[in-house]
């Protein structure tokens, strides 16, 4: 299984994404230039957190533009596997490849903490080794994560089943004090309607290893082995 | 354009220094002369108040690959990697323009590090704010905090220690020190030297533009009402910029071709060209016109003081020139050559053909004017009260509870979550412990079993009292937070904030708190690899604290023995290593509940520090603790209320007579104490080594299942109560 990580100007969680998959997960891996018109043969696409192109104008809007973005949207419409983690997700909203938009955090301040996500459907390629109702520890770290979409776009999430994760307590209740950025419905995580395209606020690359504090986002790379 | 006494006082130079100048080069200088002179003989750049002090620190030893002198120092730690570290502060801009100020501090210090060829791993930083109330401190810390994380998250440095202090001497004049720590493999470190004649400068990172300056000039002048005016002093930063130029920077350290590195920062073009020039062949000639610019019609005075950020000065082998500038284009930078190492002493600037600078390279960087400031013992040091002629203690019908729910809601012992919790202090993945498990950060080395633990700490009520015994203090406990975690303390960078030395008064103040920091990091084996002074930190007439910040690393050969600072299991035993003494003098509890100062600074014995520091490491790397958490400010209740709250635990503590009064046995603020908890399994090898080790210990209770804190009849409270008190810093 070979992944393939996008570094836009800006990346920064490009080294934690290579590192979290290669040497924790056993995968091959490679980086990817964003000026790049050629991809590679890869099973996934990862694009990682960080501020793409300083996130100048809106997170992620102008990263869509780069070269690579082009191939990464023409490999995700033929069904491979692209994972957009925290800026990467807000890159797939502005590249259209995923539905909504992403607002300030409620708060308006940058917000690092660990949180919980619950697990609302096993049936995709990033979460087939989870079982509905499966809560994990995964850190965040975004000043604009408060997801939003229409009442209509929400319905056809949730009819889907691309609503994969939200905010929860350590029990599972998704309460407001567990919701950390104020996103519409607790929602952390959705996928299209392939389910081939995940798009995560919180980042599995940082909880790979217990002496980081939690091993859980092992859960969803390993649920990406599987399908491939 | 003629020099008149007016331009010369503008330039912030005295006429002494002036007539030096003259003497120097022979003939009245150019007007871009006179400002290159102005910026680097400005006591922010020349040091000229303080280098003969700053001489007397200890600055090698065994792990020390490189001390002060370069742009930061490097600690060894073994398998061919080393660690780069430094402070620097970024006072005046932050008073003026909070979040510009503090954001470009990180990106300067940064710049730092990237400079010796190190990735830079870690941030911390140490803040200073007036009263936490007043609506100033609160539009100061937004912005501060804000402008740390808004650099710091986006070039994607964890931000993952610091300390933040609120007293009213900072109301005008805020401190922020930021701290960088980097790590790089020994062989690939890069020096701020242009050797090799005819070989080229290539100038890279952002362009030129107006701001910023006279920076370095503005650092060196107290603040008063004007201040507001010299705003376009304050630099403005671009993060994104910055992370290109990381990237770029530490791919053409790997070149062979690459000869030496200097960022620009204070002082801009200037500086970085002449201590290249003064490190190497000792001459340079650059070519202003091929400088990259942002602004039109740009003056050579302007280019050569610029303080615009993320720009760099690099010299590489003849013949690579085209293989560098494409380094910095692939990651989408400016770079052009724009002059050449020269054997001729000299630092040559053109603009248009037309020589509009020639000046002796090494009499900007070396020859500026050395003070041996005269010093005072200060006046107000005769009028401190005693605490004992004023109030007694321990009243029967004292609420210690009440107390201790005061003390903790001080915004000084307050939790900082809402501080830290804007910092992206994960990013890397390579913090093991983070902001609030523990005294120090820790952060792994990827590829060993080794890690670093990273604090930064000062405390400037003790050093107002004592500036000597309070620089002590510092290094002491920086050095005691690194070992709780279970790390030895090897190397200090430190940051030392005071007022304006041409007042005796402060000048005394300066003296007493560098020879402090001397005697503990000689006694601690920790020499100081490098830091930054920042003077004339005044507003209107009045000085700030004196306030010496240290910034300590400490190695950890096996990061699985670490521990952090919350109690971990009920029926653990919970031990106070050190000596406990009536000392309330300076401690948050005289301010928060009598609001008095004190006269005393509390004791410290270096040689009972070290027993304590390395008894504690020894126990640690037995793997005999659950927990250790140095006792700092707000004393034992303080400490014991972290280590509950922090390991979700309660704790029953039984103390009996002491001959303390009860204040004193809960807040006083004696030095070289820790509290270790252990399970009941090790106890017996705990108290053996205890004993062997022959130091004072006292054995004072039990970690409990039930959330509440109890300390003999004087304190029983649940930890919800407290927690809710303690956690009254919102921003």
């Amino acid at each position: 299984m070979k992944y393939g990580i996008v570094i836009f100007p800006g990346s920064n969680c490009d080294q934690d994404s290579f590192y979290g998959v290669s040497s924790v997960m056993g995968a091959e891996a490679e980086m990817i230039w964003h000026k790049d018109h050629h991809l590679g043969q890869y099973d996934c696409i990862i694009l990682p957190g960080g501020f793409s192109y300083g996130d100048y104008l809106r997170a992620g809007s102008i990263a869509r533009y780069s070269p690579i973005m082009q191939e990464v949207v023409a490999f995700a419409n033929g069904g491979g596997l692209v994972l957009g983690i925290c800026n990467g997700f807000q890159v797939l909203l502005e590249a259209k490849l995923l539905p909504g938009a992403m607002l300030q955090n409620k708060h308006v301040h940058f917000i690092c903490k660990s949180v919980y996500i619950k697990t609302h459907h096993s049936n995709t390629p990033y979460t087939n080794a989870l079982k509905e109702g499966d809560i994990l520890e995964i850190p965040i770290a975004h000043m604009e994560g408060n997801y939003y979409c229409d009442n209509s776009t929400y319905q056809r999430l949730k009819d889907g089943g691309q609503i994969l994760f939200s905010y929860c307590d350590a029990k599972g209740n998704s309460t407001d004090e567990a919701n950390p950025n104020g996103s519409l419905r607790n929602i952390a995580g959705i996928c299209n309607e392939k389910k081939n395209v995940l798009g995560l606020m919180p980042h599995p690359e940082r909880a790979l290893e217990s002496m980081l504090g939690s091993e859980d986002g092992k859960r969803i790379f390993e649920s990406i082995r599987s399908h491939c | 354009m003629e020099i008149t006494k007016d331009l010369i006082s503008a330039h912030n130079l005295t006429l002494e220094e002036y007539e030096k100048i003259k003497t120097i080069l022979g003939r009245e200088p150019s007007l871009t002369e006179l400002g290159m002179y102005s910026v680097l003989w400005s006591e922010h750049c020349s040091y000229k108040s303080s280098k003969p002090l700053l001489q007397e620190l200890p600055v090698v030893g065994e792990y020390i690959l490189e001390g002060p002198g370069e742009n930061a120092g490097v600690i060894d730690i073994g398998d061919g990697l080393a660690i780069v570290m430094k402070v620097e502060s970024h006072n005046h801009p932050s008073a003026i323009e909070p979040y510009e100020g503090a954001a470009t501090g990180v990106g300067g210090i940064i710049r730092d590090i990237i400079t010796m060829g190190a990735r830079p791993i870690a941030l911390l930083n140490s803040l200073r704010f007036g009263n936490y109330k007043s609506p100033r401190t609160q539009y100061l810390l937004n912005g501060v905090v804000s402008g740390i994380a808004g650099y710091g998250n986006c070039v994607g440095v964890p931000t993952v220690g610091g300390e933040t202090y609120f007293e009213d001497c900072y109301d005008g004049n805020p401190l922020v020190n930021v701290m960088c720590v980097g790590i790089l493999e020994t062989k690939n470190m890069v020096r701020a030297v242009a050797k090799g004649k005819g070989n080229p400068v290539i100038y890279a990172g952002s362009t030129t533009g107006r701001d910023g300056l006279g920076g370095a000039a503005f650092a060196s002048k107290e603040l008063n009402d004007q201040s507001e005016k010299d705003r376009p002093a304050v630099q403005v930063g671009d993060p994104f910029m910055e992370k290109l130029l990381i990237e770029a920077c530490l791919e053409i350290s790997q070149q062979d071709y690459l000869i030496g590195m200097q960022d620009m920062g204070a002082a801009g073009l200037t500086s970085s060209s002449s201590e290249m020039a003064g490190k190497g062949e000792g001459g340079m000639s650059l070519d202003l016109s091929a400088v990259p610019q942002r602004d039109k019609n740009l003056s050579p005075y302007e280019m050569m003081l610029s303080e615009s950020q993320e720009r760099m000065l690099l010299v590489v082998k003849s013949g690579y020139e085209d293989k560098a500038v494409e380094i910095f284009h692939k990651w989408g930078l400016k770079a052009a050559v724009i002059g050449s190492v020269e054997a001729n002493a000299l630092l040559t600037v053109k603009h248009k053909d037309e020589i509009v600078a020639e000046v002796p390279a090494k009499s900007l960087s070396n020859d500026a004017p050395v003070y041996n400031r005269p010093a005072k013992k200060p006046a107000y040091l005769d009028g401190l009260k005693s605490i004992s002629d004023a109030i007694t203690f321990g009243k029967a019908n004292t609420d210690f509870n009440e107390t201790l729910l005061k003390v903790l809601s001080s915004p000084t012992i307050g939790s900082k979550k809402s501080i830290y919790q804007q910092y992206d202090y994960m990013v890397g993945t390579n913090t093991v412990v983070l902001p609030g498990q523990s005294d120090a950060a820790l952060m792994r080395i990827k590829g060993t079993q080794k890690g670093i633990a990273l604090s930064i700490d000062g405390n400037s009520r003790y050093c107002y009292l004592n500036p000597f015994t309070g620089g002590q203090i510092a290094v002491a406990e920086a050095a005691r937070n690194v070992v709780c975690v279970g790390a030895k303390p090897l190397a200090v960078t430190d940051g030392l904030n005071f007022g304006n030395p041409e007042n005796p008064e402060v000048f005394w103040q300066f003296q007493q708190g560098v020879m402090g920091i001397k005697s503990a990091c000689e006694a601690l084996e920790t020499p100081v690899v490098g830091g930054n002074v920042s003077l004339y930190n005044e507003t209107n007439g009045t000085a700030i604290y004196p306030s010496p910040i240290i910034g300590m690393m400490g190695l950890m050969e096996d990061i699985d023995h670490r521990v952090t600072m919350g109690f971990k299991n009920a029926d653990d035993v919970i031990f106070l290593l050190g000596d406990s003494l009536e000392e309330l003098d300076g401690s948050e509890y005289l301010k928060v509940i009598h609001d008095m100062m004190g006269k005393e600074c509390p004791r410290l014995d270096l040689g009972l520090e070290k027993e304590v520091q390395e008894t504690c490491l020894s126990l640690i790397n037995k793997r005999l603790l659950s927990s250790a958490h140095d006792l700092s400010e707000g004393g034992l209740a303080v400490a014991l209320f972290e280590s509950c709250i922090t390991g979700d635990k309660g704790a029953n503590i039984v103390i009996g007579a002491t001959g303390l009064s009860d204040a004193a046995l809960l807040f006083s603020e004696s030095q070289s104490r820790i509290l270790i908890s252990v399970s009941p399994e090790s106890l017996y090898e705990a108290i053996t080594y205890l004993e062997y080790k022959e130091i004072p210990y006292q054995q004072i209770g039990m970690v409990t299942k039930g959330k509440s804190l109890k300390i003999d009849d004087l304190i029983d409270q649940p930890l919800e109560s407290l927690e809710k008190s303690w956690k009254s810093l919102v921003l």
